[in-house]
């Protein structure tokens, strides 16, 4: 086939872009330009999209002798991910930027100009399986559970599954590494990326900040009371702990976390943990791995990249679902996706509308 | 593969190649006062002599660069500095928005660091820096620096009207440098007809190597020095003396006399290939315009070589990779940091829309140039275009 391989400069697509060609496809490595002003090296092991991280990528692409491009998708990343990922920060809710980007860019604007130059499919350095199914590709865990980005995945529709490769799903990051050196790329020991590639200093709410102005205003407690004040409510992410700049502390001296965003009355709202605990999730946004399912299913349910997955029972209503969850877990963020999981493989997705106590719930 | 872009870089013509296969074991640091010495630095003079003469220059008026980008900075920041220093009220540069980056960002520069302010005539339609329009914006030129405008455009190719503009600046006694390194070796030019007081060439444009280049400066222009050090140059330029780079790019049958004694035969046929090129695109009916002045079988107003086209609704990067694919190898615009590509700002001086902008290649023909490469281009251009307006609609 003839296969693009994204080519982000680091080890993981560095691996993959060989694997692919030592299957004995036509590879063309491609790195794609997602900032409008990339900084000229690297600083930081955050960032991942400087003209250094070009340069790595073509020095792998000269070992490898296969030809290689730097397409400009910047306006695309702008708008559907940069952009989005403000405006849902400003309305309240915690999206996940790589999800989308997954979604918008790297399986749609890269997959679709790819097909529109006669390549047959995009190979990435993505930790997550395919697996030919009775009823098409599926997609599934990676071997190595630490690594596994089949969450940042769970997005993808069965036609960009068939034109997709990820061809480390069965080895373990060490091991990558290892094959990185043996195969002689400089890059084999270059750290990985952490974070949003698009805050390089990783300070999510000053660089939000820096977009939204200062919204001050107050931070409640369960009760109603103002014990505190923020600097803008977008800030500010369900379950956080950290950062709220309280000056005392509880009266029971239990940590607080934030419980509830208000964006309409501009506070926050915090308390103790067990305020945090939900068993029911409405998702929005419903995308199905393979077959959209007709009646509830028993699923593993899982939140929030790396987390842990909770035995689940999914109802389907249209393009939305109800998850009730086997039993109650602390802080999910609307914004975040669930994504549903039968055994290692995945079912499908949805955006998180809200969550709480079933007896809550609206629709329960 | 299909060569077309040799404004990009050109390959060396065999008597450069020779020379400096000549000069790869010569011993002697030109500067030296011993035997060895001395041979490089008669190398070196001899080779300042063959170029001041090929380009209707003084010996003495030849500085040696490593290419055009440090003559365009000396060009630049040198003439300000010391025009600015004699004369403080002396604080603009006047030069036009489709100048290449190393006249932009050097001016940028001077702005930053020195006080200077930047004034941008602005380029016709097709991309030329009229008289007028010159005169109208140095004003009586008591606070004008310097004034820089470039020979023909590396992008579109447009040809100034060099002589013309020189003596409206000449009039006002004020320099005036003209960043030639597309020109030289193209179409005939002669330093001292032109009038100008400072001009930029450089080897790998006119199949000398990489590395090698020189500023064309008036004995009476005023240059503080940017580089210093063994006092070389008129002590306007420290550094040892490249002989060998030099060598290849005059002396012993090198690249300027090569390219210069030539001229008439060779403009000739890289002319007809560019009309053959431009003429074959606009007749495949697929929308396709040429970028700047164009008079088929003239270089007076666009350079031979250079045949800059407008695709409409294309994706750039997918233009080049079908290209590049087919064994094309053309620009889109100028080439970029990280090999990212960005609408031209020269394009944008044009008031050329980014969507129109995006569509852009620029195909420049050269010494190596053949009918076949023209007829490859042709062949694979239509679909090119459509692959590219398919990914533009996807993406």
């Amino acid at each position: 086939m003839r296969v693009v391989a994204a080519m982000s400069g680091g080890v993981d697509s560095a691996v993959a872009a060989a694997r692919m060609l030592d299957a004995g496809h036509e590879v063309v490595g491609v790195h794609l330009a997602l900032s409008r002003s990339a900084a000229t090296l690297r600083e930081s092991a955050r960032g991942c999209c400087t003209i250094e991280d070009a340069g790595d990528a073509r020095r792998v692409a000269d070992r490898l002798g296969i030809p290689f491009y730097v397409w400009d998708l910047a306006d695309r990343f702008q708008r559907d991910v940069v952009d989005d990922f403000v405006a849902e920060y400003a309305a309240g809710r915690t999206p996940n930027p790589c999800l989308r980007c997954n979604e918008k860019i790297k399986f749609s604007a890269l997959l679709d100009k790819a097909l529109a130059l006669g390549f047959d499919a995009v190979a990435t350095g993505h930790y997550a399986q395919i697996v030919d199914g009775p009823d098409g590709r599926q997609l599934h865990r990676a071997v190595d559970a630490a690594k596994d980005q089949s969450y940042v995945l769970g997005v993808l529709t069965p036609d960009q599954l068939d034109r997709a490769f990820f061809p480390l799903g069965d080895t373990t990051k060490p091991r990558v590494r290892e094959e990185a050196a043996e195969r002689g790329f400089f890059i084999a020991k270059k750290p990985d990326s952490y974070d949003i590639c698009f805050i390089p200093d990783g300070d999510t709410r000053g660089w939000l900040t820096d977009r939204l102005g200062e919204q001050p205003g107050d931070i409640l407690d369960a009760d109603g009371q103002v014990v505190g004040h923020h600097h803008g409510a977008y800030g500010f992410t369900i379950g956080q702990r950290k950062g709220l700049g309280l000056e005392r502390s509880s009266m029971d001296g239990q940590a607080r976390y934030v419980t509830a965003i208000d964006r309409a009355a501009n506070t926050v709202t915090i308390g103790p943990a067990d305020l945090l605990g939900v068993d029911e999730i409405r998702g929005i946004r419903a995308l199905w791995c393979g077959p959209a399912p007709s009646g509830p299913i028993a699923v593993g349910a899982q939140v929030r990249a790396h987390g842990e997955e909770i035995p689940a029972t999914a109802h389907v209503e249209g393009d939305e679902i109800v998850v009730r969850l086997g039993r109650t877990i602390r802080g999910v963020a609307p914004g975040q996706s669930v994504v549903l999981y039968d055994g290692t493989r995945v079912v499908g997705s949805a955006t998180i509308a809200e969550a709480g106590r079933a007896r809550h719930t609206t629709g329960a | 593969m299909h060569y077309l872009d040799h404004a990009a870089t050109t390959p060396l013509v065999p008597a450069a190649r020779a020379a400096l296969i000549e000069t790869l074991d010569l011993v002697g640091n030109p500067s030296a006062v011993n035997a060895a010495g001395r041979a490089a630095r008669r190398i070196v003079e001899e080779a300042r002599e063959r170029i001041a003469a090929a380009l209707g220059a003084h010996p003495s008026e030849v500085i040696f660069t490593s290419g055009g980008t440090e003559a365009d900075n000396l060009a630049i920041k040198g003439t300000y500095a010391a025009r600015h220093t004699a004369e403080p009220a002396r604080t603009r540069v006047v030069t036009s928005a489709i100048e290449h980056h190393a006249i932009l960002d050097s001016v940028d520069y001077m702005t930053e660091s020195s006080g200077a302010t930047a004034v941008f005539v602005e380029p016709t339609v097709v991309g030329a820096i009229a008289p007028d329009a010159l005169t109208s914006a140095l004003g009586d030129g008591a606070d004008v620096a310097l004034v820089s405008i470039m020979w023909g455009n590396n992008e579109i190719g447009t040809i100034q009207p060099i002589a013309q503009l020189a003596a409206v600046c000449r009039e006002l006694g004020i320099p005036m440098h003209s960043d030639a390194v597309q020109a030289v070796g193209h179409v005939p030019v002669d330093f001292s007809a032109s009038g100008l007081d400072l001009l930029t060439l450089t080897g790998h444009k006119l199949g000398g190597p990489v590395g090698s280049g020189a500023l064309l400066a008036r004995r009476d222009a005023a240059l503080a020095p940017q580089l210093h050090g063994g006092g070389q140059e008129r002590k306007v330029r420290s550094g040892t003396l490249d002989a060998r780079g030099v060598h290849a790019l005059a002396a012993g049958g090198g690249a300027v006399e090569t390219a210069v004694a030539g001229l008439d035969d060779e403009m000739t046929r890289v002319i007809a290939l560019r009309d053959k090129l431009i003429r074959g695109a606009l007749a495949l009916g697929l929308g396709i315009e040429v970028t700047g002045a164009w008079t088929p079988g003239s270089a007076a107003d666009r350079l031979p070589g250079n045949a800059h086209l407008r695709v409409p609704g294309a994706d750039r990067d997918a233009l080049l990779f079908v290209l590049d694919a087919a064994g094309i190898s053309c620009s889109a615009g100028s080439a970029c940091t990280a090999g990212v590509t960005r609408p031209s700002h020269v394009l944008t001086a044009l008031r050329i829309g980014d969507a129109d902008a995006a569509g852009a290649l620029r195909f420049s023909l050269g010494h190596t140039s053949t009918e076949e490469d023209v007829d490859a281009v042709l062949a694979v251009l239509p679909d090119a275009v459509a692959r590219s307006q398919a990914a533009r609609g996807a993406a």
